[in-house]
């Protein structure tokens, strides 16, 4: 048998059917077992703040430490006249990859490239 | 006492409670060991004559967060603010107690230590969203601003309309760059301070006076 890592690369579509937190729930499964998330579209501010405190309270001595996450930086759109009145211009997501901490390294980001390095456990 | 008094008194409590300000709380948010405490520190004693927390070299030494209260700010022009001021553990997405054991601590003191940190952590979190009305943000100048975790705070303060001024710290080691953290967030007012030497706190407060009012 191959051995290896799992990578799941979760659809723009399939995150739109799903609740935040059964975004935060699959992410953090996925990644409690090893695996590498990639999201096509990233996930909310809320949504982060949501991650990063549930991630926090599930990290144990000599096990799960953590993810690593890193996503595009925002395309500096200026949001119209519409979307300020409504309250609409949050930055707009992008890819994002999350993993365990002690499995992925980012090695350089810029505005269009990612660059990672995976390690088995 | 007439009607009239006990009347004029009663609308006058009325329109007190009514309008009366919640009080302002500012957080001081940001990476681990970027010198929160050390704002916090600095900021209560100029003000209070008091300090909020102990500060140390090993990450995490802020573990819960601590709030003072009914500090008030002046500005040069003779505008003041009344704050309290929120001290959080510095935000991260992960942690490893190995990480402690550099520092000379002991394994089981560096599991509560990291047990601990992992609470504080969740806790600022919480703060943010539900108990904070503006934020310090504070970056190591030395250090890189485009750090992931730096990227998604500062997106979640927005998230929030939260007014922010983003603190470039530790401007006295050669290494720093506060130009470095302009770049990364054209979009806020950067003050670049040496919260250890005081250097160009004052213009902190100025900005505080005006920003968070």
């Amino acid at each position: 048998m191959i051995e290896g890592i799992q990578i799941d690369l979760i659809s723009e579509e399939r995150l739109a059917t799903m609740t935040s937190m059964e975004k935060i729930r699959m992410i953090l499964d996925d990644v409690r077992r090893g695996t590498i998330v990639i999201l096509e579209k990233g996930l909310a501010p809320e949504e982060q703040s949501t991650l990063i405190e549930m991630t926090m309270r599930e990290i144990l001595p000599d096990g799960f430490n953590g993810i690593e996450i890193e996503t595009y930086p925002s395309r500096a759109d200026s949001p119209g006249f519409l979307k300020r009145l409504l309250g609409k211009s949050a930055p707009e997501s992008r890819l994002t990859v999350i993993g365990p901490a002690n499995q992925l390294r980012m090695i350089k980001k810029d505005k269009d490239v990612i660059s990672a390095w995976i390690s088995t456990r | 006492m007439s009607i009239f008094i006990q009347t004029r008194n009663r609308v006058s409590k009325f329109l007190q409670a009514f309008f009366r300000k919640k009080r302002t709380r500012i957080g001081i948010y940001g990476p681990p060991n970027a010198g929160k405490t050390t704002l916090a520190n600095r900021i209560a004693r100029d003000w209070t004559g008091e300090e909020m927390g102990q500060v140390s070299e090993i990450p995490h030494e802020t573990r819960r967060a601590s709030r003072k209260s009914d500090i008030t700010i002046s500005g040069s022009n003779g505008s003041s603010i009344t704050i309290d001021i929120v001290d959080t553990p510095g935000v991260t997405t992960k942690i490893d107690y190995m990480e402690f054991l550099e520092y000379g601590v002991t394994r089981d003191e560096a599991v509560v230590r990291a047990r601990e940190a992992t609470e504080g952590v969740a806790e600022a979190m919480h703060w943010l969203r539900e108990d904070i009305d503006g934020v310090i943000y504070m970056l190591d100048s030395t250090e890189d601003p485009f750090m992931q975790v730096n990227i998604m705070m500062i997106g979640i303060i927005e998230s929030r309309n939260l007014p922010v001024i983003i603190a470039a710290n530790k401007i006295d080691l050669p290494a720093a760059s506060p130009q470095r953290i302009r770049s990364a967030f054209p979009q806020h007012p950067v003050i670049p301070i040496s919260c250890l030497e005081g250097k160009n706190v004052e213009d902190l407060y100025e900005k505080m006076v005006n920003h968070f009012r």
